[in-house]
């Protein structure tokens, strides 16, 4: 199972750097005359509303998704684990404080966020990185801090505060190294997360601009072609599902490697 | 027990009070609305007027106090589209949103805990592995794609059901059924690892010990136990059910909340959109209430403390 998903992962990544050299036609190649054509030869999955072909889309696509689920965990991951290793070492009103932060965080529905942030100030790849980036902190945050806080009674880190070591040397020598496995765990969840996410706001047509390839306003575009024209909406879809499953079997695999508690394997 | 209860919903409100308040510097970070609203060869003399009569032209800190004491009376101010004061905008978009919810919540439960207590029961079984499988694949695809597969089948080729509007039961099954398809699988995957765990404690096997059914022993005892950890995670989850309530509504056209939030955005009707981000998280807060308080119902040992 995840080696399947590793080799999907691959290819997707491959996919994204190689796209002009694989793309049979230029994604935002226009041509009136052979619009919504069903999937065959010359358009392996046919053509959209504008008869741009559905499979180059797809395959420039695959960058967006990729680029955004990808930046969006890691900046995720870096505010998550220095807030989590910050509290959890800390202790006292800073832990306090960026708990509630947490807590506030995650009352606000990360989609309605991310809309109402991106509907007001503006859209764009880099918005939609940064929102979704900074709305994902949460989880690693807590994670890292329940770690951090066993972690702190430990020998080696007692030893390093008894010689004098300050608090920075402390968090980034002794503590970073010993959460970096559940960083990695949860940040390879977080990409599926981040990539629907992506997905969903350009669905909803306020993500990545329009003159961007993406999967979701492939998506929308296709939903007002559904009676006619099924490819146009069904291969993105297809193409989204597939990646975040494969991102997903990939995360489980790690979680199972990196925590020797949990022997059950999919709690 | 009870000053507990007045601690959280006092820490309830605080977390509210955040949420106006980003609300409100959102708002108040984007564009001018003076400007959108009116034509773009309007003179100044109009924008000074309309900006007045908005209550905009006061200085930045007393509008925020007047937005603070209007939210407990549910005075969110004017819609700029609709021209009517918000909670009632809002309030008219209620009844469909609560009718797909609860659609989408009995689904969940009705698929979700059998499915769920099978795989537990089958544990590392192929019935185990088809369900996890399912479960898996259920968390994995984007609602809006489950929404648009479902209208393609349905809808389009064998035109059972009707692919968009509010109306008669007939319209409310598509959507419930793609609303409820990732809870589903939350539910699902959570109930049967819970399960997994309570299955092999003590007081499970002195039940089936001493002679009762294996249908009374887990639906008695073992369901009731495992329940707990599941309410948590549906308190935590219930976050992402509203953002795919947003995006079912507008895969369906379903004249709800969500919908009304997107379209309040695409407008950039801002009393609006601080009226639905504050129901959303009101909502949310409330939910997340109401998991506190029904540990002690669903298991007395917990006392809050």
């Amino acid at each position: 199972m995840s080696r399947a998903a590793l080799v999907t992962l691959i290819l997707l990544v491959l996919a994204a750097l190689c796209a002009p050299l694989i793309a049979p036609h230029e994604p935002n190649l226009q041509n009136l005359l052979t619009r919504l054509q069903p999937p065959g030869a010359g358009h392996p999955l046919g053509t959209d509303q504008l008869g741009r072909d559905v499979l180059s889309r797809l395959i420039y696509g695959t960058r967006i998704s990729l680029l955004v689920g990808v930046s969006a965990a890691v900046l995720a991951g870096v505010i998550g684990g220095i807030a989590g290793i910050v509290a959890g070492f800390l202790g006292g009103w800073v832990d306090r404080i960026l708990m509630r932060l947490a807590d506030i965080q995650l009352a606000f529905p990360a989609l309605l966020l991310s809309l109402a942030v991106i509907g007001f100030v503006g859209s764009g790849l880099w918005l939609v990185i940064l929102v979704l980036g900074f709305t994902g902190w949460v989880s690693y945050a807590r994670v890292v801090r329940s770690e951090v806080l066993s972690l702190r009674t430990r020998g080696f880190v007692l030893a390093a505060i008894a010689i004098g070591a300050s608090g920075p040397a402390i968090m980034r020598r002794h503590l970073l190294p010993n959460v970096m496995a559940p960083l990695a765990t949860i940040g390879t969840l977080h990409v599926g997360t981040a990539i629907v996410a992506e997905a969903s706001l350009s669905y909803l047509g306020i993500g990545v601009p329009k003159q961007t390839v993406t999967w979701g306003s492939m998506l929308a575009d296709g939903q007002l072609y559904l009676g006619t024209a099924w490819w146009v909406a069904v291969f993105p879809g297809l193409a989204l599902a597939i990646t975040v499953l494969a991102v997903n079997v990939l995360g489980d695999a790690l979680r199972d490697v990196t925590d020797p508690r949990r022997t059950d394997g999919r709690s | 027990m009870i000053p507990t209860i007045i601690r959280r919903i006092l820490s309830a409100i605080v977390v509210l009070f955040c949420v106006a308040t980003v609300a409100f510097v959102l708002v108040r970070l984007s564009g001018d609305p003076v400007k959108l609203m009116l034509p773009p060869d309007a003179t100044a003399q109009q924008e000074t007027t309309l900006r007045a009569s908005l209550g905009l032209d006061r200085p930045l800190w007393t509008q925020y106090l007047d937005y603070l004491a209007g939210l407990p009376r549910l005075r969110f101010g004017d819609s700029l589209v609709y021209g009517q004061p918000v909670a009632e905008v809002l309030l008219a978009r209620v009844p469909a949103t609560a009718e797909l919810a609860a659609a989408a919540l009995a689904l969940t439960l009705l698929i979700a805990v059998p499915a769920g207590t099978f795989a537990a029961l089958h544990r590392g079984r192929a019935g185990d592995s088809g369900v996890m499988g399912a479960v898996l694949i259920g968390q994995s695809t984007p609602v809006f794609w489950i929404g648009i597969l479902l209208i393609l089948v349905f809808a389009v080729r064998l035109q059972w059901l009707p692919a968009s509007g509010y109306g008669g039961l007939d319209h409310l099954v598509l959507p419930a059924v793609t609303l409820a398809l990732y809870s589903v699988a939350v539910v699902a995957r959570l109930l049967r690892s819970s399960l997994i765990d309570v299955l092999g404690s003590d007081y499970i096997r002195t039940a089936t010990a001493k002679g009762l059914r294996t249908r009374t022993v887990v639906g008695v005892h073992a369901l009731r136990n495992a329940a707990l950890p599941v309410v948590t995670v549906v308190g935590l989850e219930i976050g992402s059910l509203l953002g795919g309530a947003i995006l079912t509504e507008q895969v369906f056209s379903w004249p709800g909340i969500g919908r009304l939030t997107v379209e309040a955005i695409q407008n950039r009707d801002f009393p609006l959109v601080q009226g639905t981000v504050l129901f959303f998280a009101a909502i949310f807060v409330l939910v997340n209430l109401l998991v506190d308080l029904s540990y002690t119902v669903l298991d007395p040992r917990v006392r809050l403390t």
